[in-house]
Order: structure tokens, then sequence, then C-alpha cells
């Protein structure tokens, strides 16, 4: 039998509608009732959370963990080791490893990995389409057996309408959520950066924004035409924000997400080709930030999520062309919103935030998370809303240093995290 | 005449440079100041002269090593950068992509380290990546001349066009410099516009819309689809080589109609001012672009581009070269 | 100053607009004397003050001979082969002198002669331009302090000088009046 109390924290549990300030038991792993604290057999251990909230442990449900085949980027033990330090206990890891997560062997091995290394929960998204190849179904069905908590072809993007239509209506005779990232081959071209001011002025090829909104556009048309749900992932534009906007006031059954680095710059960063700035989908101009903050006030966005990408230093280190796209996120994510979106620009409070973190997350993929019900396991975030800090890569548990953050000084952060009642990361 | 008092030098004659230029490295002409561009173009000045000279070198850069790494493969501008190397008295290695070790997968940043322990001091880089200069000047002690890096800038091919310009008409302000054809994916226009708008110059560009978007007016130019109505007013005509490559398919239906909307024909050429110059970067497309009689015609100082190139590379080598090993 | 501290120095005035105009037309004199073919000379100054100078030397003979003379300009800032040991980047100015050299005597004309490596440096830009027949030298000022196997044909004035000192020559400024100046330390000798 082993006890926690966690004193005089404000309790913040959007799931349960719960906000105020009290003590948290947890026993044997799970959340218990107060009135438990008399019947125990030893005084449990007690954590001081006083001016911390105390949140359901939080979701990331966008992160690449790189493992099976590119373990020299990040392992599923370090990527989890990350998540733990940026305030998450749980994460869902993408299908775009090699092989690709698209048998339910490799799922299994995902799964039992995660079982053996890592501290945090980890949860597998499988394939949409063999081998990310956008021409043909993966085992859908199968790979939901396997444990599955949806599926995507993230990093790819399936042209093929016909195909994702039948893949859209497979999910939901399994009932596996559907998550897309958004991006239509031809528009995008070769394109590396925002087409816009900058990539005209820099001779770079440019990325249309109707790159991403085509595709959401499908997206809605879609979940409207299946009735199944589908997800939007790193949302960036505001053309997509405006329709994503209208499809939900009318019952569509779609959804967005926001990554950090969306809102946190805007494409005049790539003006030195630093390859930390490169990212697919790319940094967007001010008028589409403004969007995407306002969307994010008002429901339209409901998820925030990293997009956690982990590459080498070698990798990264060469001319902007040949770089691969993507930054880490999972232990700035938390940080840069509370900063960006509760202070800077007040766009949502601190119980939005966690709420976007936690209960929307779980009920879009359906997870026993996100809450701290009675019987929940004890996934727990402590975090300090206040907290001023300074970003120092060189420190971060990640395996990979890609991140454009460095320096950056951030008012928010978690303090400890914890995950079936046991401690896996405290700030020191 | 002025005559420049000095009281420190030991050598007369001299006079500090230092002060109009000192960086090591040129990678475009966005980040200079007029007063370092017309700098560039009064050292090419004194270089110039050189090439009327019997013996057509000086051994301002003897000793030093100049590599020539052409990535992106070009016969014009890697002979004008051997030969202004070759008058500067410097040693020249040329090295393509092809022949060297990028094929067998070894990093550009690798390959240029390497260059950079045999002591190479000057690296002339082409590249079809834009920004593949910049990432190697911030990690080399060695100048790196950009010759043109993907879309975004070739600075001596607009130097030596404004230094043209200069030479013919005594002046860029003030000028009505007209920019035809493919604008979307040519360095040599993005780097003549942040060099003519800097310098005073009016800039339109002509082309078709798919290839001479909007977007371009920010940068303090005008745009026109219509070369006829541009054309009676231009001082200068500068047009750019266009190709129907694959990746072009897209974006303009062919040759035939290019020329048929936007080809300096020799019915247009009658539009032009008598004294308005028509220049081209080569290599040219006769017949799609340019009118071949045009190209060959009385205006066109096409030719004076080639030797005023040496001209202004071997002052960017001398400039950069120096500051580099100062 | 250069290197931010205030060294106290004197300025000794050495000769005046005058004292330089007679240094040149006998300079003007002597050229004329030892050379009896005249149109082949080219007065080929460095410079800028060279140029100055050279001009005047032509001038001078053009009074006493009615010959005009022709002059030219060398570059010497190109032709150093130190780029990269100075401190910084010489500026470098077009040449000009008449072709074909072959029959000529070149006369180059600097302000101050001191080490001798300016006019090794002309020397070597005369080669590129051709091979004259002849190559002579006049300075208006010779300090001493020679660094390399050089003398000069024709001097205005020999000075002296110790190597902390330096030599100032202003010429053909429109404001200030001619003059050279021995720039010594204060309580030097």
């Amino acid at each position: 039998m082993s006890a926690t109390i966690i004193r005089n924290g404000r309790v913040v549990d959007p799931a349960n509608k719960r906000d105020e300030v009290v003590d948290l038991l947890i026993v044997d792993g799970k959340i218990a009732p107060l009135s438990q604290l008399s019947t125990l057999s030893s005084q449990p251990d007690g954590l001081d959370a006083s001016d911390l909230i105390v949140a359901p442990g939080l979701i990331d449900m966008h992160v690449h963990l790189r493992e099976p085949g590119f373990g020299y980027k990040e392992t599923i033990e370090s990527g989890a080791r990350a998540a733990a330090a940026g305030g998450f206990t749980t994460i869902v890891c993408m299908p775009n490893t090699s092989p690709v997560a698209d048998t339910p062997s490799t799922i299994g091995w995902i799964k039992s990995r995660a079982a053996a290394v890592a501290r945090v929960n980890v949860l597998p998204a499988g394939a949409i389409s063999k081998d990310l190849a956008g021409e043909e179904l993966a085992p859908i069905g199968s790979l939901a057996r396997a444990g599955i908590v949806a599926i995507t072809d993230d990093g790819h993007c399936i042209q093929n309408h016909e195909l994702m239509r039948r893949a859209v209506e497979y999910a939901r005779m399994v009932e596996v959520p559907v998550l897309d990232h958004c991006q239509d081959y031809n528009f995008v071209g070769n394109g590396v950066v925002n087409e816009g001011y900058w990539s005209t002025l820099l001779g770079l090829p440019g990325w249309p924004a109707a790159g991403e909104e085509a595709i959401v556009m499908r997206n809605i048309l879609l979940a409207e035409l299946c009735d199944h749900h589908i997800h939007c992932q790193h949302v960036t534009t505001a053309k997509s924000v405006r329709l994503l906007r209208e499809a939900r006031r009318r019952g569509v059954k779609i959804s967005g997400e926001v990554c950090p680095h969306h809102v946190a710059l805007t494409d005049e960063a790539i003006q030195n080709f630093d390859t930390n700035y490169k990212m697919n989908p790319p940094l967007r101009a001010q008028t589409d930030v403004d969007a995407l903050l306002e969307g994010i006030s008002d429901g339209t966005l409901s998820v925030l999520a990293s997009d956690h990408a982990p590459h080498a230093d070698f990798e990264k280190e060469v001319e902007f062309d040949a770089a691969p796209f993507g930054i880490i996120g999972l232990e700035t994510e938390l940080g840069l919103f509370v900063d960006l979106l509760v202070h800077k620009h007040r766009k949502v409070d601190i119980v939005r935030l966690i709420e976007m973190y936690t209960a929307e997350p779980a009920k879009l993929l359906k997870l026993e998370a996100g809450t701290l019900s009675v019987g929940a396991s004890a996934d727990v975030t402590l975090l300090n809303p206040d907290l001023e800090w300074t970003v120092q890569i060189e420190k971060f548990q990640s395996g990979s240093r890609n991140s454009p953050f460095d320096g950056w000084k951030l008012k928010g952060r978690a303090v400890r995290t914890i995950v079936g009642g046991k401690t896996v990361w405290e700030l020191d | 005449m002025r005559i420049v008092e000095s009281t420190t030098t030991a050598l007369s004659g001299d006079a500090q440079a230092a002060v109009r230029w000192n960086r090591k490295d040129l990678l475009g002409l966005r980040e200079l100041s007029v007063d370092e561009i017309n700098f560039i173009l009064e050292t090419a000045d004194a270089f110039k002269q050189v090439g009327t000279r019997e013996i057509k070198k000086v051994p301002a850069l003897r000793g030093k090593t100049l590599v020539n790494f052409f990535v992106e493969p070009s016969t014009r501008t890697r002979t004008s950068f051997e030969l202004a190397a070759f008058r500067l008295s410097a040693d020249v290695i040329n090295i393509s992509a092809t022949a060297s070790s990028l094929t067998k997968g070894e990093t550009l940043k690798d390959t240029a380290r390497n260059l950079e322990a045999l002591h190479a001091d000057i690296l002339v880089l082409r590249h079809s990546s834009a920004g593949a200069p910049q990432f190697l000047a911030n990690c080399l002690k060695a100048s790196v001349i950009n010759a043109g890096d993907g879309a975004h800038e070739h600075p001596t091919q607009a130097l030596l066009d404004l230094y043209t310009i200069r030479e013919k008409r005594g002046k860029i302000a003030g000028l009505h410099v007209a920019i035809i054809g493919d604008i979307l994916f040519s360095r040599v226009a993005r780097s003549n516009i942040f060099g003519l708008v800097k310098l005073g110059a009016r800039v339109t560009l002509v082309g078709p819309s798919t290839l001479v978007p909007r977007e371009f007016e920010k940068l303090g130019v005008k745009i026109s689809h219509k070369i006829d109505n541009v054309l009676p007013s231009a001082d200068v005509v500068n047009l750019l080589r266009v190709q129907h490559e694959r990746q072009r398919k897209e974006y303009f239906p062919g040759t035939g109609e290019y020329t048929r909307f936007f080809g300096l024909t020799k019915e247009r050429a009658k539009l032009l001012k008598p004294d308005c110059l028509i220049m081209h970067p080569g290599p040219i497309n006769r017949g799609v672009e340019i009118d071949s009689d045009v190209a060959d015609g009385l205006q066109s100082v096409i030719l004076d581009q080639v030797t005023n190139g040496l001209a202004v590379r071997m002052a960017v080598l001398y400039l950069c070269g120096g500051i580099a090993t100062t | 100053m250069k290197n931010g501290k205030q060294n106290s120095y004197i300025d000794v005035l050495i000769m005046d607009a005058e004292a330089i105009r007679r240094a040149l037309r006998r300079i003007a004199h002597e050229i004329i004397e030892r050379n009896p073919r005249l149109p082949e000379i080219v007065l080929a100054g460095i410079p800028s003050r060279g140029v100055e100078i050279a001009r005047r030397i032509a001038d001078f003979i053009r009074a006493i001979e009615k010959i005009d003379i022709e002059t030219g300009a060398i570059d010497v800032a190109m032709h150093r082969d130190d780029v990269g040991t100075r401190a910084e980047l010489p500026v470098v100015r077009a040449s000009k002198l008449p072709v074909p050299l072959e029959e000529r005597t070149v006369i180059v004309v600097d302000d101050v002669l001191y080490t001798g490596r300016t006019v090794r440096a002309a020397m070597d830009a005369i080669n590129s331009f051709g091979r004259p027949a002849r190559i002579q030298f006049a300075a208006l000022i010779d300090r001493g302090h020679r660094e390399l196997p050089i003398r000069a044909d024709y001097v205005g004035k020999n000075l002296p000088t110790a190597a902390n000192e330096k030599v100032r020559v202003r010429i053909g400024s429109a404001d200030e009046p001619d003059g050279v100046w021995l720039i010594k330390l204060k309580g030097a000798g």
C-alpha cells in the first residue's frame, strides 16, 4: 500500500469542472477520495503544492519518438524522459518510423518497448495507408486490436480523396479516431517555407496556405460524408481556422490542433536560413498567427500539441533545402503556450489551457486519461504558471537539440510529473 | 582634383579602405549599403584598367588559393571567376559537384571544411540551394563568394549589370530599368532589384503573371504584364533567360507563346528609346527572349557585360580576399 | 591617433610653397638636361600627391622648352604582394600609361621616398604595361631608411629623419597652402 497526499494545491480538473484549492490523495497509483485518508494504515508521503496548480497528467497527442528505426535521433526511452520533463504523462507517438507502424507486430513492439523503458504512458498511432504510401489501406482493424489509439499518415497525407474516404469509413467501423496532416502535394510542390513576402524575397520555394486549406476542406467534406470525426493536425493558416469554425458551427465532426511554434514565430524567422525554423507545416505570416490565437480563444482549435520532431545535428546542419523538417518540442511547449496564450496574448485562462491538454485530447481519442476523477490512474502534473525560466537546450532530456527556442525567457513551467502515483520527473 | 592628406603612412598613395569595406564574404546585395555597392564599382574601375595592359596580371592575391566550388554547373561564371583570380595571381582549383565527394554522401559542410584544411582562402560557391553560401560563410574562416544560390541571389551578376549601366549612362539614380522574364525563379532578378532600388533606379518587372507575382511590389518595384507599355520609357532593358523545362511547364505554356507576348523582337525593339541599353546575363536563347539581330545590334551591351564581369569579380575577390586574410 | 594614445607631436615646417616651387622647377631643369629626347618621357605619378607633382613638373617643362610632356598615373596598391599582412586593405585606383612603352623613358614621381617599396611596386606595375627603355625616379623628399636597393634620380630635398618621425606633404589643396612638415615627438632632439 503506497499513498501520497498533495497538499494545498489549486486542483484544476476541467473534465470534472473542478477548480479549487484542496488536497489530492493518491493510493496505490490511483486517485482516491480524501475520505480514505483516515483509513490509511500509515502516514502518506506529503507533497506541498502551495502556489502550484495540480492538474490531470497532460497529454501530448502529436509526438515523434523515432523508434523503431531512427534511434539516433530519439528513442522511446529518451522521448518519454523528455515528455516527463515537459510535464506530460501521456504521449501519442506517430507511425512514420522504420518500419512504418502499419502492422500489428510493429505496434506490439512499440508497446512492449514502452512498457519496459518509458516512464510515461506511450500510446501508438497506426498508419492509415500501407507504408504511408497513400495507395492502399493499412490493416486498420488489426491495428485497432493491437492497441492503437488513432490512425494517421502524419508526415504524409493521402492525396487520393477516394482512398481517404474509404479509410474514414473503415475507421468508423472499428471506432478508431482519424488524424490528418493536411498537405496538398501539388499546391505545395517542393515548397520549404510559407509562400509570402519572405519566400519571394529570399527566392525559396513557397508552400501556399491553400496547400493546407485544400485538405482541411477535403476533411470537412469527408467528416460529413462518412459521419466520423476527423482531427486536423497542426493547423496553421487563417483560412483553415475559418473553415473549421464554420464547419463546427454546423455540427460537423471536425477539430484542429495547434503547435506552439506556429504562434510563437512567423515566417520572418527564416531570413537567415537557419534550419531550426524549417518545419512542416511552415511558419506563417502574422495574420495567420492572429487567426490561430482567435481560434484558440473561441474554441475552434481545441487541442494543443508539440509535433515533437527530433533530428540529429548533422542532419540539420546543412543547406536549408536539404534539411529535414521539424523541431523538438516536448520540453518547451507548456512554457511557450502558458507564456503566450495565458500571459502575453491573454487568449485563454490557465483552466482552458489545461483542458486543451487533458479533457480535449482524451475526449477525441476516447482515452481513460486527462481527469482526476476518483479511481483514475494517478497521472498528475504539478505546474507553476508564473515560474520564470530560461530555455537551455543543452540541459534537455531529449536525444536531439534541434530547437529555435534556446535562450528564450518563458513564464510557466511544470515542476513535477507523476505517472501512476510515482514521480517520474521533478524540477531541481 | 582632390588631394588627400596623410600623416601616418610610410608609403604614399595609401588611403584607408577598411572603413568602406570590411566583409570577408559577398553573399548578396540585400545586406549591402549604398556606399558599399559604390565602393565595389569604384574598385572595379581600377581593375578594369588591368585588362587593357600588355601583361594582364597584378600580384594582389599572390599566394592565395581560390576554390571554384560549383555544385550547380556553369561554364561562363566559373570561367569569369577563374580568369579574375588568375589576373590577381591567385592559385585556382575548380571543383564541380559530380567530381567532388558530395556524390559520395559527404555533406557540404564537411567538403568545405576539408578545403579549408587545405588552406583555401577564398571559396566561390554556386549551389542550387538558397542560403548555402551563408551557411558556409558562418562555419568557415575563408571568404565565401556567392556565385548564385538557387533563386536567391547572384550578387556579382547584378554588380556587373550596375557597373555597365553606370559606365554607359553615367549614373543609376532616376533611370527606368525594365527586367523582363522569369522573375520568380531568377536570382539575377532579385540581386538586380536590390541593387537598383538601393541606388535609386525605377524598376519595372515584366513577364507572365505566373512568373511575376504581385508580392514583388513589396520590394519597391512596379509590375507590368504588357511589355509594349513599358519599352518606350525604359532606359535599360535587362532580359532574363527563359526556359521551358519540366518545372516550368505549369507556369507558362511554352517558348512560342512567351516570345509572342514578351520577347524582344525586332518590331518591339523599335519601341525603345535610341539610347536605351539592352542587357542580358547570358547565355542567350536567340529567338526566344531576344531576337538574334537585336542581340547583336547597336544598343546591345551584352558583350560589355562580360568584360565588366571580369573587372567586377576582380574587385570582389580583392576586397573580400583581402579582408579574410587581414 | 590610430591607437588612441595621444602622443605629443610637434610639426616643423621644412619647405613652404615657394621652396617647393623652386625645387620642382630645378627638377624640371635636371630632367631636361638628362633627357635629350623629351617627347619620349612619361611623367607617371603615384596617386595621389605624386600625380599632382608630376603635373607641375610637366607644366615647368612646357614653360621652359615649349614641349608638352605626357603624364600618367601608376596605382601601386594592387601591385602590393602583401595583401593580408597589412593592417588595412588599400584602396585601388586605375592606372594610366601611354602604350606602347618600348621607346619611352618612364619617370616615376612621388612625394616621399622612404623604404623604397612603393617604387618597387611601381616598377612592377609598369612592367605589366610593357617594357620601357628606361625608368627613372623623382621624389620631392628623400627621407632615408631604404629597405631595398632603390635610389632617386631627382630629389627635391634630402631630409634625414628618425624612424619614429613622420613626413607630411600637402600639395594642391584648394584651401590650404602647400608645404612639407616633419613631425617629431615632443622632447626629442
